[in-house]
């Protein structure tokens, strides 16, 4: 397997020194990193699961909307992200591993190197009840 | 495969006795193969290059890992830029706003050069690299972005079933002691996979890295441990801290290799050294 792009390994080095959930995914929306912020989000570690297709992660966090159905992953910030290669932004609840639902806003950005080629995107979760 | 270690020193040139054993010159590697030469990097190593041996070909390949002083300091000084017969081709990163042209042409014109680049005397080629491996005669070049401020890349030079890997300047995790433990996750792992020879950043110390983080160079355990994921079957560790002695430089290269343990040589560069792979 070859290398991430220099951007996609860098993303990583950023999430990892951060303490708000970040999630990376390549061109085709596998998740290829997590960092231990969205590991208490996923209920795993990315250790143990390492990559996962979209369709294995869009749905673990229980997205949905304020009267409790549910949305769906293309709707989700990185998705479009990924579809679109443009920033998505988007307000809604998830579902903890625990079961616990709370509002969070989720910001997606394309991630772009210098070749001009588009390596993936990376989204930040941001609880809208956090106290920093 | 014949390489050449013409400037072994990272940052700016010095010519203290005390830096004289691993050399004073910047950054610049020679390769030859048969009759002929490739050149990494543009450092005031340049100047020691022998034109009239080797390879007198009017072509001459020189290709930059990135534009900081220490790589290209030697470009505007070495002799054939000044012959109208040669041909210069200049392969260096591209950037993300401004072409590696008008980067280039920062230097290479007044107030810090005198002459303008449009105005010197060969004939200048420059090519932005591609994204792709490609060739120069019988060289087959890779290279890929590495973690370095600004757009750097690293080098894989490949001829027949022999590479050497040139990553002068290299800080492959920022402020983390360790690489990740995917190999796919680590800064210029393809470049050095299975390599012959990796000639590799490893400027600092720990201790000095501390204090340095972000500011684009490894440390020596670093720079060994990239070398051992990746299979490299030589290490040769680069850009010595011009601040530094060169007795301290070995001491502390001594104090790393009495304390780690790894089943491929290691050794200082050395300014004027070869190395046949």
């Amino acid at each position: 397997m070859s290398a991430h792009e220099i951007e996609i390994i860098l993303s990583r080095q950023l999430a990892d020194c951060l303490s708000v959930p970040v999630f990376i995914v390549d061109p085709d929306g596998t998740l290829i990193f997590y960092n231990e912020p969205a590991e208490k989000i996923l209920g795993q570690r990315f250790e143990d699961t390492g990559e996962m297709k979209v369709g294995d992660w869009g749905n673990d966090f229980h997205p949905h909307d304020k009267n409790g159905d549910p949305i769906p992953a293309e709707e989700l910030p990185l998705v479009q992200t990924i579809y679109s290669h443009r920033p998505a932004h988007k307000t809604f609840w998830i579902k903890n591993f625990e079961g616990k639902a709370f509002e969070i806003s989720v910001t997606s950005i394309p991630i772009v190197g210098r070749s001009k080629q588009f390596s993936g995107a990376l989204a930040i979760f941001w609880d809208n009840n956090l106290k920093i | 495969m014949r390489i050449k270690l013409h400037g072994t020193r990272g940052a700016y040139p010095t010519s203290s006795k005390e830096t004289r054993k691993l050399g004073g010159n910047t950054s610049c590697i020679e390769i030859i193969e048969n009759n002929e030469r490739l050149i990494l990097d543009a450092g005031t190593g340049i100047l020691e290059i022998d034109f009239d041996s080797y390879s007198t070909a009017d072509r001459i390949d020189i290709l930059l890992t990135h534009l900081h002083m220490d790589h290209i300091q030697g470009l505007g000084f070495f002799k054939p830029i000044f012959d109208p017969s040669k041909e210069i081709h200049i392969w260096g990163p591209g950037g993300s706003s401004y072409p590696l042209k008008d980067r280039l042409n920062k230097f290479l014109s007044p107030p810090l050069f005198p002459v303008m680049l449009r105005d010197i005397p060969s004939k200048l080629v420059i090519h932005e690299l591609p994204n792709k491996p490609f060739q120069i005669g019988c060289y087959t070049i890779t290279s890929k972005f590495i973690c370095h401020p600004g757009p750097t890349v690293g080098f894989r030079i490949e001829v027949a079933s022999k590479a050497v890997a040139y990553i002068p300047d290299h800080e492959p995790m920022l402020s983390r002691p360790h690489l990740f433990k995917e190999d796919n996750w680590i800064s210029g792992f393809d470049l050095c996979a299975n390599a012959d020879l990796l000639i590799h950043d490893s400027q600092y110390s720990k201790e000095e890295y501390k204090h340095k983080v972000g500011w684009g160079h490894c440390t020596m355990k670093i720079a060994a441990d990239l070398s051992k994921r990746a299979k490299a079957k030589r290490l040769v560790m680069f850009h010595h801290d011009p601040a530094q002695k060169d007795a301290d430089r070995v001491k502390l290269f001594k104090e790393f290799k009495n304390t780690n343990s790894y089943d491929f040589p290691i050794e200082l560069a050395v300014q004027g050294h070869k190395i046949k792979i």
